[in-house]
């Protein structure tokens, strides 16, 4: 029997979401009457986007902006000096045009300088002209870009949470390997990177998610389910944070980097009075069935496990609320619950409910663990995936009661907490020595040889899921089962051909002046590895090109949706 | 009931995340030598000037 279509007369009655997520929606699921999903299980389009913190200590004149266009540039010379490619748009001094060949990069070195982008064109030594790229789409079917005054890594999408986690740490090598990059340049001021989302002076920078959810469901309740969710979740997937308030003034250790600086709980803006719940609306996919989800709450996770499980328990709620099960809770304060469950690593805090109980943060995930594990078995999500982060999600809370401690191999805020508690007992210092905000800060350095996260791992103190190598291999390639195979691959192998790469879409030309072919990849399960089968083994065989044109039109003609 | 994801599965070795146990020490009260030695390892990273690193890591506003 066919899953039921929709809601009667919404938009999705007549192209539910779960019509285009076949291979992640089972065709024998049954779905309560009325109700659509675009995921099964933890399964489900999903990525990731870092804003990276950019530090030069000996170029303290530098703007922001230069510094991160000096990261991405030093990213794309890395890539094409390695005989790759990269898709680019150039910051054409007033115009916008899109970059036709992004190979043969050069480092510019008057980036380095302390001076802020003019609109006269920058020149090296000898006088030419320096290309300014502001704007990458990878081989891996990401985009790093320069985000106003951060360089930012978008991850390309992934149909699952361990893969969602794999590509945002492949951001995370190649953040380093840019920075690395500047390093060896003679003479230029080093520039740092911090997977971090403050810097304790009253700014903040983010760590996003977004999954895709389907159009049909009501985005007010949506909106309501989440929001005790998006409070307490920072129990699991906090990152640690010295200093309570926005400056970090008031001394002592908090569970969330972001908590402090959220305002609102529903709402637009990203920047300023921050939303739990963010509004925007930009699907970059068929917006008659999907909606994307943009999740700015979270905190920039180092740990494998942390960002598995952030990912993994946001997907089993995204199913439960889609398909009518999940717990229906109402805190009094949701910004007040967020802000007090963080400044309480004792877990003891409780927070009030409109129905007059209080709970703590583990108790209300343990209510969204309970009804997960009844949402699994009732639907029969019972695939290892699914059935790996419920279990994951279920020990951890029971060692958040039992032994937090124990967790300090598997959870950022609590490695954190452990290692300055542990630092603050031998020198005897509290919590406002400067030392202890550099432990806090250095825990997010993204070097191998100076990041404590990178420590722990070294010394066998932090959990990884993945081998490195698999991290590596997802820096120059992308998942195979959505559209960014399309998009990573064509930028990889055809990228001397690539006009413009967006979420949905490729524009290409044959080659000079020749005419453009724009292919669209409305459905993000459309353009995989499967649907492109052969097109990018040879990029230099004759014919090959008409290979790429007609695999991108076909998969565009009929994304199996 | 529920089907195999072929599709949704890619690169990567296992089926199962088979996360890499820490050695004995997960909790600070077993690990205390393990923890001592760590502390020592950061005390040799750690920026020197921790104050005025610190002070100087000013970030613009982002999302």
């Amino acid at each position: 029997m066919p899953p039921a279509p929709g809601r009667p007369g919404g938009p999705s009655g007549v192209a539910p979401a779960w019509r285009g997520q076949r291979g992640l929606v089972p065709d024998d699921a049954v779905l309560p009457a009325g109700r659509d999903t675009a995921g099964w299980g933890v399964h489900r389009v999903m990525g990731m986007e870092t804003e990276f913190g950019v530090h030069a200590p000996d170029n303290p004149g530098a703007g922001h902006t230069v510094l991160s266009t000096e990261v991405v540039n030093a990213y794309a010379d890395v890539v094409t000096a390695e005989g790759g490619a990269v898709a680019g748009t150039e910051w054409d001094y007033g115009e916008e045009s899109p970059l036709v060949d992004a190979r043969g990069w050069q480092l510019p070195r008057s980036a380095a300088h302390p001076t802020q982008l003019t609109d006269r064109p920058l020149t090296d030594d000898d006088g030419n002209p320096v290309h300014l790229v502001m704007n990458l789409v990878l081989p891996n079917g990401a985009r790093f870009y320069v985000d106003h005054a951060h360089p930012e890594y978008s991850a390309p999408e992934t149909t699952n949470p361990l893969d969602a986690m794999v590509w945002d740490q492949a951001g995370d090598r190649v953040a380093l390997a840019a920075s690395r990059r500047i390093a060896q340049a003679p003479g230029e001021p080093q520039v740092l990177l911090y997977k971090n989302n403050t810097d304790n002076k009253s700014v903040s920078y983010g760590a996003h998610e977004n999954y895709l959810v389907t159009r049909a469901l009501d985005f007010d309740e949506l909106a309501a389910r989440l929001l005790p969710f998006f409070a307490a979740r920072q129990v699991v997937c906090g990152a640690g944070r010295v200093g309570i308030g926005t400056t970090g003034r008031t001394p002592g250790f908090q569970i969330s980097q972001r908590a402090d600086f959220f305002e609102e709980q529903v709402g637009l803006e990203t920047t300023i009075r921050r939303p739990i719940v963010n509004t925007r609306d930009e699907p970059h996919a068929d917006q008659e069935r999907y909606r994307r989800l943009h999740v700015i709450i979270g905190d920039a996770n180092l740990s494998q496990y942390a960002t598995w499980l952030r990912c993994g328990m946001t997907a089993l709620v995204l199913s439960m609320i889609e398909l009518g099960t999940c717990p229906v809770l109402e805190l009094r304060d949701p910004v007040e619950a967020l802000q007090s469950i963080s400044h309480d690593p004792t877990l003891g805090t409780t927070v009030g409910l409109v129905d007059g109980r209080r709970l703590t943060g583990v108790d209300l995930m343990d209510l969204y663990r309970d009804a997960a594990a009844a949402h699994v078995e009732r639907f029969g999500m019972t695939d290892p995936a699914t059935l790996d982060v419920l279990q994951a999600w279920g020990e951890t809370l029971e060692l958040l009661r039992s032994d937090p401690a124990a967790l300090a191999d598997r959870l950022d805020w609590v490695a954190k907490y452990q290692l300055l508690s542990g630092y603050r007992q031998r020198h005897g210092v509290g919590w406002d020595d400067p030392r202890i905000g550099m432990l806090d800060l250095q825990y997010a350095d993204l070097r191998p040889d100076k990041g404590l996260h990178a420590a722990l791992v070294r010394r066998g103190s932090m959990r990884t899921l993945v081998p490195e190598e698999t991290v590596q291999r997802a820096v120059h390639t992308p998942p195979a089962d959505t559209r960014a195979w399309a998009r990573g691959r064509t930028v990889g192998v055809f990228g001397q051909h690539v006009v413009g790469a967006s979420w949905d879409t490729l524009l290409l030309r044959r080659d000079g002046e020749g005419r453009l072919y724009r292919f669209h990849q409305r459905e993000p399960l459309s353009a995989t590895a499967q649907q492109m089968a052969g097109v990018y083994d040879d990029g230099a065989a004759p014919g090959s090109f008409d290979r790429l044109l007609a695999a991108l039109s076909g998969a565009q003609a009929d994304p199996r949706a | 009931m529920s089907q195999q994801y072929s599709g949704s599965r890619s690169e990567r070795e296992e089926d199962v995340p088979a996360p890499e146990p820490a050695p004995a020490g997960g909790s600070a009260q077993a690990g205390t030598t393990d923890l001592d030695s760590l502390l020592d390892e950061i005390d040799s990273v750690l920026e020197t000037n921790a104050e005025e690193f610190v002070k100087g890591f000013v970030q613009k506003g982002g999302q």
